[in-house]
Formats: structure tokens, sequence, C-alpha cells
């Protein structure tokens, strides 16, 4: 069982050395980089490429540790018992599985991923360790062991938002999804948008890499972003003339709303485009 | 096996573990790469490091200790005899490749034209003896066995490339040695924490449920409660400019924890001593200030509050009305602290400057005295010592 990449995703070579690594020994995956950079999709393009099922675990500021194994749900049992329903006597009835207990019992190896670790409380990831190292947990309310039949390929995405414990890192392979170099991105074009126009796609890409060189954006455009952005060129059907031409009415490159998302960043780029413009007439 | 990598990894202060280090040696053992350096360097990285920060130590020292080492690995493979290899590449090689050989006019031959190329490739290049290993012992990779012969020759070769991977360091800038990461300071904020029920009621409030419907004759009646919520409130007053400047990263790690650790957090900004005013965006320091006696008006004396500065200054900007270095003040900041201290029962002072140089500047113990002793180093353990006095 081996990742490869696939033909709607460039994978560099390192990538694919963590993935596999992490599939072979049966270890977490850590993968963290610029927001956009396709570290969610990672997870779902190695379960398809791998023909294994996928199970999404998308973490938020207020999930437990808990929810991911299993939830037992009082309430519903107590309305039972209220009403007389038969079910009330077993307990197991009302034990609600998590994410990670359904990756558990899966038939097949499946790829969990566990997007945005970093958003949940700061203990979060402590609270896994052991389930994540053995792959087993203990249910108290039905006494019960459960353990993986195999053991999920589990991915784990982070925004940096806040650091992770050291305990935790330990166990993981980790990769940083660098801002891919020009070459690669014209790999990553031409898997997204097949037939594009060479033409428009350097013009594109020139555009694109001198607005994440302004100094000073709040949020540089990523990968996403520029995937965006080119839908729409193609979508108006630009020619890429346009897009080289330096003297147009505005200063701006078209479209620019899918690559810039703030105002101040907008602002920014104006003013040293409109500096850029008052050098070169000098 | 790579003990002297590791070691040298650890004392170029990259924290990689035991652990992390028999997790790389299970992986060799399991055979996740084959014989190439630049996928040993890359599964080496996967394991070893884990922090960004990181990357750019882990590349020089990767560079250190395997500068060369990858043509030697190479011209130990390339001294394989072709019998081995063939034995090799006959094993791995499917029925059809093994048929394209023999119309090629065979093994033989093949092995003749490759030996041939090799001698070309020594008169041209240095350590041409690369091309064995490259075609020869890796037939799984990319760059495996090509049936064609021919294209061992033209191919580019992943090792011939100008510059290694590890030698481009491209992680440079991600690399910024921070000593206490927000973490640390989170854990240590963590101190402060109290909790209250405030909002909507969202929770079951199990206790109040069983009495209520024990009160109902067994039927269930559901009592909420509203969540449990950190209320602490702090009041956070930054000294900026001159001499801080060498603390900024410090600080900005403190407020970023504490801003993401405390629901109620207002903070402020002074320069060098408290005075009567104190504004909010240092980009705007002269046009937007706040009168220090709004803030003490609005926030209530259940804040708490906690002063950043090194407090080392002239000590007339602390005694003598009008001492402050920036503007004319009509009442010496000794005035001002006094009355933050008069109404905020708990208030400390986190000072950046080294718990044992504190003797050393007049000012530093002259604030000491004013905030009655309260003055802790921005480390962790004083940090702790702090909350632990502010939660008193």
């Amino acid at each position: 069982m081996r990742f490869k990449g696939t033909d709607s995703y460039v994978a560099t070579d390192d990538m694919l050395v963590a993935v596999n690594a992490a599939i072979t020994l049966e270890r977490p995956l850590l993968i963290k980089g610029e927001p956009g950079t396709g570290k969610t999709v990672l997870a779902a393009e190695v379960a398809r490429a791998l023909g294994r099922p996928m199970i999404e675990w998308h973490v938020k500021s207020t999930t437990k540790a808990q929810h991911g194994l299993y939830e037992y749900d009082a309430v519903a049992r107590l309305r039972d018992s209220q009403l007389g329903d038969a079910r009330v006597h077993d307990i197991a009835n009302y034990i609600i599985k998590g994410k990670l207990w359904q990756s558990f019992e899966m038939d097949e190896r499946p790829v969990l991923l566990i997007d945005e670790i970093d958003k949940a409380d700061i203990e979060f990831p402590n609270d896994l360790l052991l389930e994540l190292d053995r792959m087993e947990f203990h249910v108290y309310e039905t006494q019960t062991t459960v353990k993986a039949r195999q053991r999920p390929i589990v991915v784990i995405t982070s925004n940096n938002e806040k650091e992770l414990p050291d305990a935790f890192l330990r166990r993981c392979f980790f990769h940083y999804i660098r801002f891919p170099d020009e070459a690669t991105m014209r790999r990553i074009v031409d898997v997204h948008f097949p037939g594009i126009k060479s033409a428009l796609v350097k013009a594109a890409l020139a555009a694109f890499f001198e607005v994440r060189e302004v100094p000073g954006l709040k949020k540089k455009p990523s990968t996403s972003e520029l995937l965006d952005w080119l839908k729409l060129l193609v979508a108006e059907d630009i020619p890429p003339e346009v897009l080289r031409s330096r003297d147009t009415k505005t200063l701006l490159p078209l479209l620019y709303g899918a690559l810039l998302k703030s105002e101040q960043d907008v602002h920014q780029l104006e003013r040293l485009a409109f500096m850029a413009r008052r050098d070169g007439r000098n | 096996m790579f003990v002297r990598f590791f070691l040298e990894l650890r004392s170029a202060g990259v924290p990689a573990s035991l652990r992390e280090y028999l997790t790389l040696i299970e992986a060799l053992r399991a055979d996740v790469v084959g014989f190439d350096v630049e996928d040993f360097y890359f599964l080496a990285r996967a394991t070893l490091v884990k922090d960004e920060r990181n990357l750019d130590k882990f590349d020089r020292v990767f560079a250190h200790c395997f500068k060369g080492l990858e043509t030697s690995i190479e011209s130990l493979f390339g001294e394989v005899p072709a019998e081995w290899l063939k034995k090799l590449a006959e094993r791995n090689l499917s029925e059809e490749e093994k048929k394209r050989i023999e119309s090629l006019g065979g093994w033989e031959k093949l092995m003749e034209t490759l030996r041939k190329r090799l001698a070309e490739q020594t008169k041209r290049h240095q350590g041409g003896s690369k091309w064995i290993g490259t075609a020869g012992t890796s037939p799984f990779g990319a760059h495996g066995y090509n049936p064609e012969g021919v294209r061992i020759g033209q191919d580019e070769g992943r090792q011939s490339r100008a510059v290694k991977v590890w030698d481009r360091r491209e992680f440079r800038n991600l690399d910024d040695d921070v000593e206490i990461g927000t973490r640390n300071i989170k854990v240590a904020l963590r101190r402060l924490r109290r909790f209250a029920r405030e909002g909507a009621a969202t929770e079951l409030d199990l206790p109040n449920t069983i009495r209520a419907t024990a009160d109902n004759a067994g039927w269930l009646d559901l009592k909420l409660v509203p969540e449990r919520r950190n209320t602490v409130k702090i009041l956070l007053f930054l000294d900026v400019g001159g001499s801080m400047a060498p603390h900024v990263r410090l600080c900005e790690e403190l407020f970023s924890a504490a801003r993401s650790e405390f629901k109620h957090l207002e903070y402020f900004y002074f320069h060098n001593c408290l005075y009567e005013s104190v504004w909010r965006d240092n980009r705007r320091r002269h046009a937007e200030r706040l009168p220090t006696w709004q803030v003490l008006h609005t926030y209530g004396a259940d804040y708490k509050v906690v002063i950043v500065g090194d407090a080392s200054m002239s000590p007339y900007e602390i005694v003598q009305p009008g001492g402050s270095v920036e503007h004319w003040n009509e009442e010496a900041g000794a005035a001002w602290l006094g009355r933050v201290m008069a109404i905020y029962a708990k208030s400390v002072w986190l000072n950046p400057v080294p718990e044992a140089h504190w003797d050393w500047t007049g000012s530093i113990g002259m604030i000491r005295e004013l905030m009655e002793d309260r003055m802790y180093p921005l480390t962790l353990a004083g940090l702790d010592r702090a909350m632990r006095a502010l939660g008193r």
C-alpha cells in the first residue's frame, strides 16, 4: 500500500515519503502549512488513491477528545425510562459512537482525518495520546474495551493557532507543506485546469507571485485562491495580454477579489502599485 | 546507525527524542524508502522534526553530517558484481520487461552497453559510478532500472542536481529560536482561571434535575444551567518603545497567550511609567490617547491588573512631576501607580529584565517598592508566581 499522488493532487517527493512512512508504520501524520495549501484535501486524496473509506472529524473550539470516542446520552435514557421504552434496559443503546470509534470498526483500513486540531482546547491532543497510540479505549458505561480492527491511517491538520504538546508530536510523522514554487504551481494548475491556455497560466502565475511578493499583506494569496482566481479568469475568458499589460486603467490585477481577502490588503497593493507606476514614469 | 547524526541534531537544538529516533530506525527497517539519500533526508525530516521552525536547523545538521556521503554510499553499490544485479533485476522485472530486454539483444548486451556508457560517464563526470548505483539498486523507485538502457545515460539523475534539497535551506525564515512558546505561557496563565456560569442555559444540571424530578413525583423535570466560563477580568498595561525593544518578542507572546486565554482582557500601552494617559493603538499613540482616569473609572475593582515593563528609567520619571521623557506630566508617575494600586487590590508588575539584574537599576527598586514588592520576572517561573499572587 503506497501513496503515489493522484491525477487531481500534486504531491511533492517529500510529502510522499512522509505519507508512506505514516501508512507503513501506522503512526499519525501531522500536516501543517499556510492556509490554502491543500492540507485537508490530502487526506481525501490519500483515501481515494488507496481506495479506502474516509472518516472526517472536524475539530471546533468546543470539541472534546471524548466526542471522538463516544458519548453517553443520559437524557435520552432518562426520557425512555419515563415512557417505559424497553430499550432503556440496555445502556449500550445510549452510547453514541464518535468518529474514532467508527474508524476502529471499519472492515477496511480507513483514512481518518482529524481536521484543524489546533482549534480545540489546549489539552485536546494530550487527551488523545493513548487512544492514537494503542488504537483502543475503554467504554466505562458498558465496561468494554474497543480495539481497532485495523489501525486507521490518521491524518491530522493544524493551522498553528496553538502549539501542540511535545508528547503528542513525538508520536507523529510531520510534514510542513511549503508554498509551492512556480514549477510545482504550474503542475497544480495543469491538474485542475487541463487544457488551459499556457500563455494565460504564465501571465496569471507571474501576476500571482507578484502579489505574493507585496510586503505587508495580511493574508498572502495561496494555492486555493489562485485556483479560484483562474476559474474566474477562464470563465470570463480573459486574454493573457490583459493580465500582462501594465497600463490598464486599474492598477490591480483583474478580478483581484479572488486573491485578496481583506480591504487593507487591497489598499496596500493599490498604494504600492501606484508608487511603482509613478517611479516608472520618472 | 546515525547516532552521531541524532546527537548532533540534539546539540543543534532540534528537540528530537529517543522515541523518534527509534521510529526512524523502524521506518528504515520497514523499507519505507529505498537507497536514496534524498528520500532518506525526507524520511528523517518527517520523523525527527515536528516544528517548522526547526526545519532549517535540521537542514544544516544534515548537510554537515552527510556531506560527501551520498557519493560514498553509491560507490559502495557500484562495486556490486553484475551477477548480483542481474539476479536482483530478474526477480523484480515483469515478464514483459524481460522480453523487452531480450528484444534489445539480451541481458549481456545490455550490461555491456551500460558498462560502456559508464565508462563515458567517468570521463565526462566526476563520480560516474553513481549511475550504477542509480540504475542497479533501485528498481522500485521512479528512477529505477530502465530496460531500454539508453535512458540511464540521458537521465538527469536525482543526485546530480546542482544544489541538494537540504543545502537549499528553504526553511530559513521559519527558524526563530523562541525559548518559551505561547503554549507554556498559556499553561502558566491558566492558574488564574475562575469559572462561573454565565449566559444562556445550555448544560444539563444533573443534581438539580434529580431534585426537581423527585419533587415532581418521579416525572422528569429537566433543569439546565449556563455553561461554565472563565470570568477572570484582566487589565493589561504594556510598556512600549525605548528600552523595551529587546523584549518585544517575549511581550508579544505573552500578549497573544493572554488574549486567547482570557475573555475579559483590556489592554493599554504606556511608555516607561504610567501617567495621565494611555493608548490602545501604537500607530496612533499621539492622536488617540485615553485619560488614565477614564480607564480607572471604567473597569471595576474586580479587574486584576498586570503591568508589563522593564521599569528601567530615570528616577525622575517616577517621582518628579514633569519628569517624563516624552511630555510634560502634571503629576508624578508614582502618584498614578499609587492610584492603580489603591483601586485594584490584585495587581502585579512583570519585568522582562532578569531578576538577578534588578538591583543594578535604581528605578526597578523604586517601582518594586511602589508595587508593594509584587514584581515578578517575565519567565515561566515568574509568571507562575505572579499568577499565584493574583489568584490569592
